[in-house]
């Protein structure tokens, strides 16, 4: 046993081993950290950019938050806003890449529910056999709901995917490295990956026109009034009257994705 | 101090230097400006052309037509729903020009029959409806008021028709039940026919001391399922059906 405790004395078989008083070694390797810290804060600091910097030119996207309503009962499923959305914003025009579309839902007496997209609605619908077992059927508008907790943004890997300031969800072509895995976090089905670029695509509720003062294409075409563009939380916008005047729903609320697609007059079959 | 210390040192500190030279290789220059995200992206995200000029631009030229088409029943059907996109033609007016179907190709993509719309939504048989002549022979597109008064309810209520006709009550016309103005079949949302309200007005036919004749199924109206009205059971337009 060493006389004193937190020592070890140089044995004669091993000279090699040098003595190490504990104090001393903490000392010295916190007094080491504590000298690179300085080092390595400047280096952090130094490499990342400063946050909260804002666009330059007069659209502030920090005064508006966009939300879409959608009047189910209104839906004449014409799908003029499929085809208005494929040109507006260059999708593909193959039959199973859509920024929006409509399901036509058929609700049979025998409580059996058959949902049908063809083509998203552009070339119409089939005719619906045994018209007489129908209960209720009717049209149902789909879209990027723009999520205010959206599932796809937090599994990007990279940060491609992200949504801005003003509410609204959007992919960052230039960055997305096509892993597909917003694809699947998606629960409604709203993101594809597009055949040319190979990156996400989505609808960006023409993010483009809204910076401008204008509605999405899709609302602007829409003839019977079926959707409404505005802003959730200012009170001079079409979308609060129909907030307040409409019992309104979201698709899939058990998944807390905060949707910012209200429906009004949902059918409880609507998946 | 050991010789394992300033060695671990080194090793840690060409790695802290080594994730500097990385990041500020890897990292794109606008990224973290706004949040996890290149904030370049909506710079080049805004600069998207745009394909549809929006109906007030429209306006701004064409302002007799639209003001025509505010007052009428197409009022909430904008200009590029039938002209498609006209960004191009604000541009150029006088080169690029939007373009329309005049014959029937484009009408009934709204107003073709089909059991999925909404219920009163003008609908007409595309096939049976004025075959292979173009609608706006009869209809003025920007004020689509129907050219002649419609003489049968089913003209707009062809489902309705279609089920009464399977139905004894097909002997009935509409207006025995429904008071409907005339002004309705021209503008339908104007003014709504109206219903029977209690369980009497059946009973001028069904009740059992009812005048009508003897054929007509009778029922006590004191005693049978009160306090409901009959058509909570019985549809109306086809009450035979269980």
């Amino acid at each position: 046993m060493p006389e004193t405790p937190g020592t070890i004395e140089r044995d004669a078989e091993q000279p090699d081993r040098a003595s190490v008083d504990r104090r001393e070694f903490l000392r010295d390797v916190l007094g080491a950290c504590g000298a690179a810290a300085p080092v390595l804060w400047w280096g952090t600091i130094s490499v990342a950019p400063a946050m909260g910097q804002e666009r330059q030119d007069s659209y502030d996207p920090t005064d508006h938050l966009y939300g879409m309503g959608i009047d189910v009962r209104k839906c004449i499923g014409c799908a003029r806003c499929v085809v208005a959305c494929k040109i507006e914003n260059d999708v593909p025009d193959e039959p199973h890449f859509f920024n929006t579309w409509i399901e036509r839902y058929v609700i049979r007496r025998d409580g059996e529910v058959e949902v049908d997209s063809p083509n998203g609605g552009i070339d119409g619908f089939p005719p619906i056999e045994g018209v007489g077992s129908v209960r209720r059927t009717f049209f149902v508008p789909k879209l990027c709901n723009h999520c205010d907790n959206p599932p796809c943004v937090q599994v990007c890997p990279v940060g491609a995917t992200f949504i801005t300031q003003d509410g609204v969800v959007l992919v960052d072509d230039d960055y997305c490295i096509g892993c597909r895995y917003c694809i699947q976090a998606c629960p409604y089905g709203a993101r594809y990956i597009h055949p040319e670029k190979h990156v996400a695509a989505k609808c960006t509720f023409c993010y483009h026109r809204l910076v401008d003062g204008l509605v999405p294409a899709c609302v602007e075409v829409c003839p019977t009034g079926a959707r409404i563009f505005g802003e959730v939380e200012h009170r001079a916008t079409p979308l609060a009257r129909f907030l307040q005047f409409n019992d309104v729903q979201v698709l899939k609320p058990h998944l807390n994705t905060k949707p910012k697609a209200y429906y009004a007059n949902l059918d409880g079959e609507v998946r | 101090m050991p010789q394992q210390v300033p060695r671990l040192a080194a090793v840690f500190a060409v790695a802290v230097v080594g994730l500097i030279v990385a990041r500020t290789l890897l990292v794109p220059e606008t990224f973290g400006d706004i949040g996890h995200y290149r904030a370049a992206a909506i710079d080049s995200i805004v600069a998207h052309p745009k394909k549809y000029a929006g109906h007030q631009e429209c306006t701004m030229c064409h302002r007799p037509i639209a003001e025509k088409r505010a007052a009428s029943n197409h009022r909430g059907v904008r200009c590029e729903v039938c002209h498609g996109p006209a960004a191009a033609h604000v541009a150029n007016p006088l080169e690029t020009k939007p373009t329309v179907s005049r014959n029937r190709g484009l009408c009934p993509l709204c107003h073709a029959y089909n059991p999925s719309r909404p219920t009163g939504f003008p609908q007409i048989d595309s096939v049976r409806h004025n075959p292979r002549m173009p609608c706006i022979d009869c209809h003025d597109p920007h004020a689509p008021e129907p050219p002649v008064t419609p003489r049968e309810c089913s003209a707009c209520h062809g489902q309705i028709a279609s089920q009464i006709a399977v139905s004894h009550h097909v002997e009935l016309s509409c207006t025995v039940c429904h008071d409907a103005p005339v002004q309705h079949k021209n503008d339908p949302r104007s003014v709504r026919p109206g219903k029977p309200t209690q369980r009497s007005f059946c009973g001028t036919c069904h009740a059992t001391d009812a005048p009508s004749p003897e054929r007509i199924p009778r029922i006590d109206l004191g005693s049978h399922n009160q306090p409901y009205v009959c058509w909570q059971c019985h549809y109306p337009h086809y009450p035979e059906a269980r």
